[in-house]
């Protein structure tokens, strides 16, 4: 016999595919994958829109590449949750019908350069404290699609951060551009922990069966601690008057995200929601008939 | 309604010389060809892999519905106790 | 914070990944995004002239920048993400053999640099190839009105990179034994990435030239609308026709296409328009550093 769910998760050891377990952890899994995938579909977009304007050939290149990342993020995720038997099809369905949701933080413009920086610097910054204890998730495919995607995010928070510094060494403007970012993407990247612990129904779950292994505030204090001293060496200040360092607890204070914000946003009310949506929508109706004409290509070949 | 999608294949990825391939992912493609491409865009896109093999999901055959069982358990269950091993004629009652 | 697996975490990737004892910084942008010409003699060899060369080098850089640019617009807007992904490797191939072109023609000659505006300096902050890429007016680039066309559909993408390709690829191979080491050394890169395109683009001229009705009413619209562009592709290098002319009627007789005939129509010319995005940033902060 082979080990129980349970004694696996005991053991720390990872639930594969063809393992039993239990179908809410199923239903846990698919849904906290489908929808980290389609964060990563979705946020080719605030980037891409500036691929065909980069300043030099060199950031031309490196958002070019980092936003394909997002792309082949996306693809190793629905790949992993296709191991639970749900298609990438059948997902995209989800997403396209608002069914599912993705990050709310993909929901806000990026109308300057700095963007680029400031998405690479906060919003990658803080996809990556989520997601590195995400490699050591129970359910195997998840875990070993994060190991791949971290150590490109790590990367895309580098470049993020490198552009953001380069513009604070160049002009008054382009400081100014750098603020401005930082100002409208510091209180949503905060937000992208998730609404804080004591509203946060299904942490608890999610940490039993080991699909979470921190909770929201957790992280939202980890990255708050992270962010301050690179906010430091780029010169810029953080949006947040309650913003100081406690020695008692060895880390930051800071204020209170808008909660309502929030919930209007990963409602479909933010912004941007309605155009990044339609967007992919544009983007799956025009491949239809390329796809179908592949399928029919092949069958044909197939049949010869 | 996963019809609409192109199949499932499984890539293999050789790392450099010496190694094996390693399973790296998955993909959707049209065909053989159409997979190996998107392998190679997809998976050694930054230049990790010498050699690729790609094979579709569903011609893989696993040991077993459970990975560790019959063939991973040191003394674990013989096929034979499978139920649907054994066929039964239509007409014996509470089996 | 850790950037990789955690100790005796398993991982395919470790075993994969590590071992090929890359650089690290290939994880962030591929081995394309430095200095395009690092670790190069880029002085000119003597009895070339090296205001030939530096058009030479132009005409491939300026193509190859245009065309990335239009393949880089497919980016989020693919037909499958596994497309997307391809796409945007062939726009990050053509972008880097245009920063190696761009740098080999500014070191060639400095006299194809533009002037700048006030305030901002080749060298800091404004590298030799931002400068011809940014600060040039679409009257002095020597790039094909078909790298510029904005795409109509993903019939048209494949066609128009098809052809493309196949003249590219028959350009490079030729100028990889140039008297100039540097732009042989360029083409010899080039050579095996402009191959990949060719294939990739001829497989979907081949699918959707053979797979539905509709997608093959598409790819008849593209051959169409895309034959002054294959006139003006072998017109700009007539030594290399015959040798094209074989691999596309190759294709297209597999494909049930009918190859263009020769005609005098020119495409329409788009690089105004494309340039005006493409420099909107650079040129909106002459004196930004980035």
């Amino acid at each position: 016999m082979g080990a129980s769910f349970e004694q696996l998760l005991q053991r720390h050891e990872r639930v594969e595919p063809r393992d039993e377990m239990p179908e809410g952890y199923r239903a846990t899994l698919v849904r906290q994958i489908a929808q980290h995938a389609h964060s990563e579909v979705i946020g080719m977009q605030p980037e891409g829109a500036w691929i065909t304007r980069a300043p030099t050939l060199r950031r031309k290149a490196i958002l070019l590449a980092k936003v394909q990342d997002e792309a082949g993020h996306g693809l190793y995720l629905y790949a992993a949750a296709e191991t639970l038997g749900t298609s990438r099809a059948e997902l995209e369905d989800r997403l396209l019908s608002g069914a599912q949701k993705y990050s709310s933080i993909f929901n806000y413009p990026t109308p300057s350069y700095a963007d680029v920086g400031t998405i690479g610097w906060l919003v990658d910054g803080a996809a990556i404290c989520n997601q590195v204890p995400l490699c050591r998730t129970s359910y195997g495919p998840y875990g070993r699609a994060m190991v791949r995607i971290c150590k490109e995010e790590s990367f895309h928070q580098r470049q993020g951060f490198e552009l953001l510094l380069a513009m604070s060494r160049g002009t008054e403007e382009q400081r100014a551009m750098v603020q401005d970012s930082v100002d409208r993407f510091w209180w949503p990247s905060l937000m992208m922990f998730g609404p804080p612990d004591t509203d946060s129904p299904n942490t608890a779950q999610s940490m039993a069966w080991g699909v979470k292994r921190n909770t929201n505030d957790e992280l939202r204090q980890k990255f708050v601690d992270m962010t301050v001293p690179q906010a430091r060496v780029l010169g810029v200040t953080i949006p947040d008057p309650e913003l100081r360092w406690n020695p008692e607890r060895g880390a930051h204070d800071f204020g209170t995200p808008d909660w309502e914000e929030l919930r209007r946003v990963v409602s479909g009310d933010g912004p941007c929601n309605a155009e990044r949506l339609a967007h992919r929508r544009r983007a799956h109706a025009e491949g239809a008939w390329v796809r179908e004409a592949a399928t029919a290509y092949a069958a044909r070949e197939e049949a010869r | 309604m996963s019809t609409r999608d192109w199949p499932l294949y499984e890539v293999f990825v050789r790392g450099r010389r010496g190694l094996n391939h390693v399973h790296v992912g998955s993909l959707h493609a049209a065909d053989d060809a159409m997979a190996l491409r998107h392998a190679r865009d997809v998976y050694t896109r930054r230049s990790e892999g010498v050699s690729i093999w790609v094979v579709r999901a569903d011609a893989v055959t696993a040991s077993s519905p459970d990975e560790k069982d019959p063939f991973f358990a040191p003394s674990g269950d013989k096929v034979y106790r499978h139920p649907t091993f054994y066929e039964l004629p239509d007409d014996v009652p509470h089996i | 914070m850790s950037r990789t697996s955690e100790p005796g975490e398993e991982s395919v990737y470790a075993g994969l990944v590590d071992a090929t004892g890359a650089d690290a910084a290939h994880w962030a942008f591929g081995s394309r995004a430095e200095d395009p010409l690092a670790g190069l003699d880029t002085s000119v060899p003597d009895g070339l002239d090296a205001a030939e060369l530096a058009r030479e080098c132009l005409a491939l850089g300026d193509d190859a920048l245009v065309l990335g640019h239009r393949v880089s617009e497919w980016c989020s807007k693919a037909p499958e993400l596994e497309e997307d992904i391809a796409l945007a490797n062939v726009a990050l191939d053509l972008l880097g053999q245009a920063r190696r072109l761009l740098a080999r023609a500014a070191a060639a000659d400095p006299g194809v640099l533009p002037v700048l505006p006030e305030g901002a300096a080749v060298g800091a902050p404004v590298a030799p190839e931002d400068a011809l890429a940014f600060f040039r007016g679409p009257e002095r680039f020597r790039s094909s009105r078909t790298a510029a066309l904005t795409d109509a559909d993903f019939a048209h993408a494949v066609v128009r990179l098809f052809w493309w390709a196949s003249v590219r690829l028959a350009v490079l191979a030729r100028a990889r034994s140039h008297a100039d080491p540097v732009l042989a050394a360029i083409a010899a890169a080039g050579v095996p990435e402009v191959a990949y395109h060719r294939d990739w683009a001829a497989a979907w001229v081949l699918t959707l030239a053979r797979g539905t009705e509709e997608s093959r009413r598409r790819t008849l619209t593209a051959v169409d609308a895309l034959a002054p562009a294959y006139a003006e592709l072998l017109g700009r290098h007539p030594h290399v026709r015959a040798e094209v002319a074989e691999v596309v009627g190759e294709l297209f007789d597999r494909a049930g296409l009918e190859v263009p005939q020769a005609q005098d129509g020119v495409p329409r010319d788009e690089l105004p328009d494309l340039l005006a995005e493409m420099q909107s940033v650079a040129r909106a902060h002459p004196r930004g550093s980035w």
